[in-house]
């Protein structure tokens, strides 16, 4: 299909603007560019249409089944959408005086006292936009907290192998140390190895948990005792909170911090790819060292905290992804006490209930029961018939069910990482199930038929080797006329 | 309580017994038990729809909606077409995932190709990425790509944003990286000061255009010093001001950074803002984030795909130069829908009448006792002395649903868009001469 560049037709408008009503005042020549910027202009009919035809061409949780593992894809309330959408919140300057932004201080402490609860922390930031700034965020606590120690030696963090890659880059951007310790087969921390590699240059530990083989960390509590009795900190990525929200809190474990992604846990989009919000919670020996300006009570109201000495700094502008956190809390004042936990056990239920059915065919990587998911190696059949995992994924694609990931984590071969989420139904997963079976006997029985796949998509298999040897990053006009 | 569950009672019993189980809480042995909340977390019980409506209408309406505003600042009201969130509230594009399966993803790539696009002509550089979080976090990326073993050094200008320049300073600090503040000289980069400071450690140099102040600043020639001492040029930049002002790539940049949410994000309390990254050939491929590139498919078509993957922290790990993943794609084309809807003659025409309106409010403004401090040209905000209390100005224009310029370096920074009347810029006059 068409880019806009290429449905563009000189002088094509439309009117979005009245006419100037002051005198006009021209910018000196000398200060004024030189070329134009190739934008396309197009009339709004031709936009509308155009981004209609974008959005067939794409594949959202309203589209179908989405087992996106590690990614949380829950249903998005539309009541969440309809709160941001609030002039009240959507038309505030971010500078406006504090009395006159009461509302939008006080959804940011509901929000904080709602989820400090859930998590078992004392303070949240939600300045951080992402879960890998939530990362960067709680790694800075950790650093600083040595740093006003005096504790300079500590520069290390222990990484299990199953972690995901933002965690040790995150380490890289502080400066610190990884130390990778080696998983045991279902994905959990081998104490004997852990015990070896603390040390006094800990400076702390990062964890998710359940782990990303969707297994619950059963030695959790000897974990964090045995971080904190080197002298260092436990990270918790909050990645996988789902499973177990409401259930138990990380703070309970002995995390010191967590980072929550509001766009998987607490049902606010994922918007293609943003935005999210990756909030910051840690315990109260931690608080000095947020983020500034920190939400403060006051006898009348709330306030902007800047006055914060010993604070990290500041991680983005203003206070970060606020219409982000008003969907998370109309979605926590929607759920509540019971429907919090209640979610999670339904996931869990729902990862069990689908792993019981595919396990007729398909090998999981792990024993018993697992958490909010779990992951598929396709190991055996790829040595056996050459199926991979890529083939099932691309297979999926044609039945209208988006595929789980892919290759991750890097401990298991040949990776499906598979995450149904509590807001899918029995019948959805029966059919899924069935399938996922179709598929895999498909494809043992003639590898070649699945290897086409998929053939339902405006593209087939795109030849990403060429788009990184030879980048065209953007269209231009000079490289397209009279093509 | 309401809830998303699909699953009915007599369904969850069908599924436990599928699966062997008597009941879910089976399913958490692993989990030290006297660590579980049994009656569940200490927040209220759940509402139902309406309630929750009710609810956050309530705290929506504690907050002041102005009328007009004068009040930039780094966040700007500008027009915002309709068909802006017509479309980007296509439920698709609002909750789809991060575009790794291309093939159910043509929509969402192309979108972001056509953003790549329009932000590389809007800077007049050779490439952008797919986003990052905001200007601020934007200008720390940014000077994180242009480190390497020999030159650990950023150099930042004080007419930067305070908010921006604080944001550097915590990613530099995290990485062990020093940061020096270029003093200012009458409100502009005193580039004599730049040349002192430029060294063998310097690895990159920001400055703002139209600066903290709303000046235009010298680009062209603070390029010249920075490329001098072999560093590279970061320049931020109002992507509405871009639209008329000597481009980015026309003054020399090495990289160009700034905040998004003119191009039809609502002010939103701060956000989510959008941040894009632009560079030259030779910087590409330390872009960090999302990139989308053009390919073909198995049978010759044209398709789009994430690429220059090996960049990243999924690939590299520890030695990814960032660790950002995902970051604002809806906010990306929320932009692309904005540029395209105002097309080049609208855009300059958004910028014209901020030009304007800005330059008319300052005369009023001078002519009430308001003075400029500073005499560089400005583009749509500028700073004024304050000749009355403060205090008694922003709350006698609040009281007539007028929100006053920024209370900043003890004076008044200004703003005026194509959003702002004359009617209302008179009334505002007329309202400053009640409280002078």
């Amino acid at each position: 299909m068409d880019l806009l560049f290429e449905k563009s037709v000189m002088d094509r408008r439309s009117e979005l603007l009245p006419p100037l009503d002051v005198p006009e005042t021209a910018l000196p020549e000398q200060l004024a560019r030189k070329t134009a910027p190739l934008l396309p202009e197009l009339s709004e009919g031709d936009l509308s249409r155009h981004y209609s035809a974008l959005e067939k061409r794409a594949y959202g949780v309203n589209s179908g089944f989405y087992p996106l593992g590690s990614c949380t894809m829950k249903y998005n309330p539309a009541v969440n959408e309809k709160c941001a959408k609030l002039p009240g919140f959507c038309e505030i300057h971010p500078l406006q005086p504090e009395s006159s932004v009461q509302g939008c201080l006080a959804a940011l402490a509901l929000a904080e006292e709602y989820l400090t609860e859930i998590t078992g922390m004392d303070r949240m930031t939600f300045q951080p936009a992402a879960g890998a700034q939530g990362e960067f965020t709680g790694l800075m606590l950790i650093k600083k907290y040595h740093e006003a120690r005096g504790d300079h030696r500590r520069k290390k963090i222990i990484i299990p192998d199953s972690a995901h890659g933002t965690n040790p880059a995150t380490v890289s951007m502080c400066g610190m140390e990884v130390v990778n310790i080696p998983s045991d087969e279902d994905g959990c921390i081998n104490i004997e190895r852990l015990k070896a590699a603390v040390s006094a240059d800990t400076a702390g530990m990062m964890l998710t948990n359940p782990n990303t083989l969707g297994i619950f960390e059963k030695d959790i509590l000897s974990i964090t005792e045995i971080v904190h009795e080197a002298g260092g900190l436990v990270y918790y990525d909050g990645a996988n909170l789902n499973a177990v929200m409401g259930v138990v809190r990380p703070g309970d474990m002995g995390f010191d911090i967590i980072h929550l992604n509001l766009h998987k846990t607490f049902s606010t989009p994922h918007g293609g790819g943003g935005p999210g919000c990756g909030a910051v919670g840690c315990k109260n020996f931690l608080e000095p060292y947020l983020p500034y300006p920190v939400v403060t009570k006051t006898d009348n109201g709330f306030r902007l905290d800047y006055d914060r000495p010993d604070s990290i700094g500041r991680v983005k502008g203003y206070y970060g992804n606020f219409l982000v956190v008003v969907k998370a809390l109309a979605y926590l004042m929607t759920l509540g006490k019971e429907g919090i936990p209640l979610s999670a056990k339904t996931a869990v239920l729902n990862a069990n209930y689908f792993m019981h059915l595919l396990k007729k065919r398909y090998t999981v990587a792990t024993t018993g029961v697992c958490m909010h998911e779990f992951v598929i190696s396709m190991e055996r059949e790829k040595k056996e018939r050459g199926v991979t995992a890529t083939e099932i994924a691309k297979a999926l694609i044609d039945r209208n069910i988006h595929p789980p990931t892919v290759y991750f984590p890097l401990i298991v071969k040949e990776a499906l990482m598979v995450e149904p989420v509590e807001t899918e139904s029995k019948e959805t997963l029966d059919e899924a199930a069935r399938v996922f079976a179709e598929i895999y006997d498909a494809a043992m029985e003639d590898p070649g038929a699945v290897h086409a796949c998929p053939q339902t998509t405006p593209i087939g298999r795109p030849d990403e080797v060429a788009a990184a040897r030879n980048p065209v990053l953007r269209y231009r006009r000079e490289d397209n006329d009279g093509a | 309580m309401a809830h998303y569950l699909p699953s009915t009672d007599v369904q969850r019993a069908e599924m436990l017994g599928a699966i062997g189980r008597g009941s879910i809480d089976e399913l958490y042995a692993a989990v030290p038990q006297l660590l579980l909340q049994e009656s569940g977390p200490n927040i209220p019980a759940g509402l139902s729809e309406l309630e929750v409506t009710r609810k956050m209408s309530r705290l929506a309406e504690k907050n002041t909606v102005f009328r007009a505003s004068f009040r930039g600042a780094g966040a700007y009201r500008h027009y915002r077409p309709a068909i802006v969130d017509a479309v980007t509230s296509k439920e698709t594009f609002v909750t789809a995932y991060t575009p790794y399966q291309a093939e159910l993803s043509q929509g969402i790539l192309q979108s972001i190709f056509e953003y790549q696009t329009m932000i590389a002509e809007l800077m007049g550089l050779d490439s952008s990425n797919a986003s990052v979080y905001d200007g601020a976090t934007a200008t720390a990326e940014a000077a994180a790509m242009c480190r390497d073993r020999k030159r650990g050094v950023t150099l930042i200008s004080e007419t930067a944003h305070p908010e921006v320049i604080e944001t550097v300073k915590t990613y530099c600090w995290a990485a062990n990286n020093e940061v020096r503040v270029i003093p200012a000289k009458d409100g502009l980069t005193d580039l004599d000061e730049l040349r002192k400071n430029m060294s063998e450690d310097v690895s990159g140099v920001y400055l703002m255009q139209p600066n903290y102040f709303g000046l235009i600043e010298d680009c062209e020639a603070a390029a010249e010093i920075i490329h001098e001492g072999g560093a590279k040029c970061i320049m931020g930049v109002n992507p509405i001001a871009a639209a008329i002002l000597r481009s980015p790539g026309e003054c020399g940049a090495d990289i160009a950074v700034g905040e998004g949410q003119p191009l039809g994000m609502p002010l939103s309390f701060g956000g989510p803002y959008l941040g894009f990254m632009a560079a030259t050939g030779a910087m590409t491929r330390k872009l960090p984030g999302r990139i989308v590139g053009q390919t073909t498919d198995d049978t010759g078509r044209r398709a789009f795909v994430l690429t220059l993957q090996a960049r990243e922290q999924h690939i590299r790990r520890e030695k990814a130069g960032s660790n950002i993943c995902s970051n604002q794609a809806l906010c990306a084309m929320t932009a692309a829908v904005y540029l395209a809807a105002m097309g080049p003659r609208g855009l300059k025409e958004v910028a014209a009448q901020c030009f304007s309106k800005a330059h008319y409010l300052a005369r009023e403004l001078e002519a009430c006792g308001f003075k400029r401090r500073h005499d560089a040209e400005f583009f749509h905000e500028f700073l004024t002395e304050c000749p009355v209390d403060t205090a008694k100005l922003e709350e006698h224009l609040a009281r007539h649903g007028i929100l006053a310029g920024a209370f900043t370096h003890g004076g008044i920074l200004w703003c005026a868009t194509e959003m702002n009347t004359k009617e209302e810029i008179d009334r505002l006059i007329t309202l400053i001469k009640e409280v002078a």
